[in-house]
């Protein structure tokens, strides 16, 4: 399997990471080599073999339905690039417009 | 079930469409996302109440900070093993979370936690109640278990869009029908009916106002029993109202296209419930390549049979059955059955009204009829839930031993309705002081009759010369002169012996 311009287009776009005209064509080559390299597990035979998707093999852990975590409102805000924390209309994160 | 029977699944003829050139039938299929009724989230311990102060219910996982990882809430993986169950879905001993990757605002992950290949529920039936007691079985594809999002408000300010997380991680059931319904009407009896089941199951309390129910409708047409057309997908309707006339708008819109020569593009739509209509939101091909792979924070999920068994066993009883109890133990028709049975409030109310404070067994189908139309009526009028109904159940049931019981007859038990209506007591208090009793006693009948036949001597050769109308003349008048209170089926009998 090989990348081509328009598959490194789209990657680029889904991981929306801007990617100057100019830099794509090593970025082909970049990720065509890390895949040839991954590529090289295909030489194992896994015929018949269940796909091990993980390392582990415990039950997943879980939790009883309570609510504890205290309101972090201020911290989780303070983070935002942007945020509405006048709060005249509530606190928000504040984004440019997003109307679909 | 297969795409082919599913296409072999034809609609009602007068659910058909008239086109320009010639019948077209709709074929939708719904993906409802019902919020778990759970008290924290489905990954993390802050809470789920509905309208909290805008993020204030967020924790560092729900908000996607680097390092965090999500601890599934068991409680969450009950309800939606329960209401899988609910369905007569099969509950998989093993599923997985995947990661749908897309970017949203108000999606701090970057990606929806997800079932994608391996969802905990696989099939199931909804059973349609459809006019005149029909009914119609629609498949369920599955059921899985995700994350909500946050809510996003993009009418607080001109050039910004604002983010609620406090929705962020809530656990969602997204269930997916059969693409099996064929008219608008089917799709509002799906979700009536689903609704009616997650909240006898209490897994979702089906607010479709606050958003804990949401509707999404992909809507298609083609000619009858012809190939599947290409579809477009309907977001978020908030009622099912909506959800019909989305639908229909839906259909006409992609009929008027075909029959002008036109291609439906597969897009998703919004349908904008001011103007009727359904518009585009986003092209599907160019950014919804979601690149599902499971996510490497969670474990696969694994149930114990015994586990299941035992969930399924204590189910309660869901509306299907109650209904079919209604109409085999109770004689209703299956119509009053599936009014009773369709809100958990209703048959309580029913089942209460039937029993409560009883010294004799009262008469299902007299208790059923007083429901559906006098108390359902004033409900209605008054704007009212049954939980708030100005006569309570037990009242209801003491009226209808008064009926029974020729304690008063059906006509002067309207009145006494009404007294309790006004709160001027029970309704055995009310027969007391307003002197509603039943005249039964003979003598006071006969009496009554006596002098009415001997005040009308020309109506009774009338009546006896073949005027058969004129029964009803007596009746009124004897009626008249008891007050009401004649026992109606004693008068009627002591009157034609009289006039024979």
């Amino acid at each position: 399997m090989s990348l081509n311009q328009d598959d490194v287009k789209k990657v680029a776009r889904l991981a929306r990471i801007k990617l100057p005209a100019e830099a794509i064509p090593a970025m082909i080559t970049e990720l065509n080599g890390i895949i040839k390299f991954v590529e090289q597990l295909q030489e194992v035979d896994t015929k018949g073999v269940e796909p091990m998707v993980r390392v582990v093999t415990m039950p997943l852990p879980m939790r009883d339905d309570r609510v504890d975590y205290p309101n972090l409102q201020r911290e989780v805000l303070s983070n935002a690039q942007e945020a509405d924390i006048a709060g005249n209309r509530g606190r928000y994160f504040v984004v440019p417009k997003v109307v679909e | 079930m297969s795409l082919e029977s599913a296409m072999a699944i034809a609609a009602e003829p007068q659910d058909l469409i008239e086109g320009a050139t010639g019948k077209w039938e709709i074929v939708i299929g719904l993906e409802v996302h019902a919020q778990v009724l759970s008290q924290s989230k489905l990954f993390s311990a802050s809470a789920t109440a509905f309208g909290a102060e805008p993020n204030s219910q967020v924790s560092l996982v729900d908000a996607a900070f680097p390092g965090m990882l999500p601890v599934i809430n068991r409680f969450c993986v009950e309800q939606a093993a329960r209401t899988g169950l609910g369905i007569k879905g099969k509950v998989n001993p093993v599923s997985v979370f995947d990661r749908k990757n897309y970017f949203y605002a108000d999606l701090p992950q970057g990606y929806q936690i997800s079932q994608f290949t391996q969802p905990i529920v696989t099939g199931g039936e909804i059973i349609l109640d459809l006019p005149e007691g029909q009914s119609k079985t629609i498949g369920v594809t599955r059921l899985h278990l995700e994350q909500d999002a946050g809510k996003s408000s993009h009418d607080l300010h001109a050039t910004k869009t604002f983010v609620d997380l406090n929705r962020s991680g809530i656990a969602l059931m997204e269930i997916v029908s059969e693409p099996e319904l064929r008219s608008p009407e089917e799709a509002a009896a799906y979700l009536r009916k689903l609704r009616s089941i997650l909240r006898y199951l209490g897994t979702c309390d089906g607010n479709m106002e606050e958003g804990s129910l949401r509707c999404d409708a992909n809507v298609s047409v083609r000619k009858p029993g012809g190939e599947f057309g290409t579809r477009c997908e309907i977001k978020n309707v908030n009622s099912i109202r909506f959800v019909s006339q989305a639908i229909q708008y839906e259909a006409r819109r992609q009929i008027e296209i075909l029959e002008a020569g036109g291609t439906i593009n597969q897009e998703t739509r919004l349908y904008d419930s001011a103007r009727g209509e359904t518009r585009a939101m986003r092209s599907k091909e160019d950014a919804h390549d979601y690149r599902y792979f499971n996510d490497p924070d969670l474990l696969p999920l694994e149930l114990e049979p015994g586990w299941i068994e035992s969930l399924k066993s204590a189910l309660p009883e869901l509306p299907d059955a109650r209904s079919d109890r209604y109409v085999h133990d109770y004689g209703l028709s299956p119509y009053d059955a599936r009014v009773l049975a369709a809100e958990q409030e209703f048959s309580a109310y029913y089942e209460a009204a039937l029993t409560s404070g009883a010294t004799v067994q009262r008469d299902p189908k007299i208790v059923a009829n007083w429901m559906t139309s006098e108390v359902f009526a004033v409900l209605n009028r008054l704007n009212l839930e049954i939980s708030q109904s100005p006569i309570s159940a037990a009242h209801l049931g003491e009226l209808v031993d008064l009926i029974s019981d020729g304690t008063i007859s059906g006509k002067i038990a309207k009145e006494v309705f009404q007294a309790v209506i006004d709160g001027e007591g029970s309704p055995r208090e009310i027969v007391e002081s307003r002197g509603l009793r039943q005249v039964s006693d003979s003598g006071a009948i006969e009496a009554a009759i006596d002098s009415i036949l001997a005040a009308n001597p020309d109506k009774v050769a009338e009546f006896k010369s073949g005027k058969d109308k004129l029964f009803g003349f007596f009746v009124g008048q004897a009626m008249k002169a008891t007050a009401g209170k004649a026992n109606p089926a004693m008068l009627n009998d002591l009157l034609k012996k009289k006039l024979t």
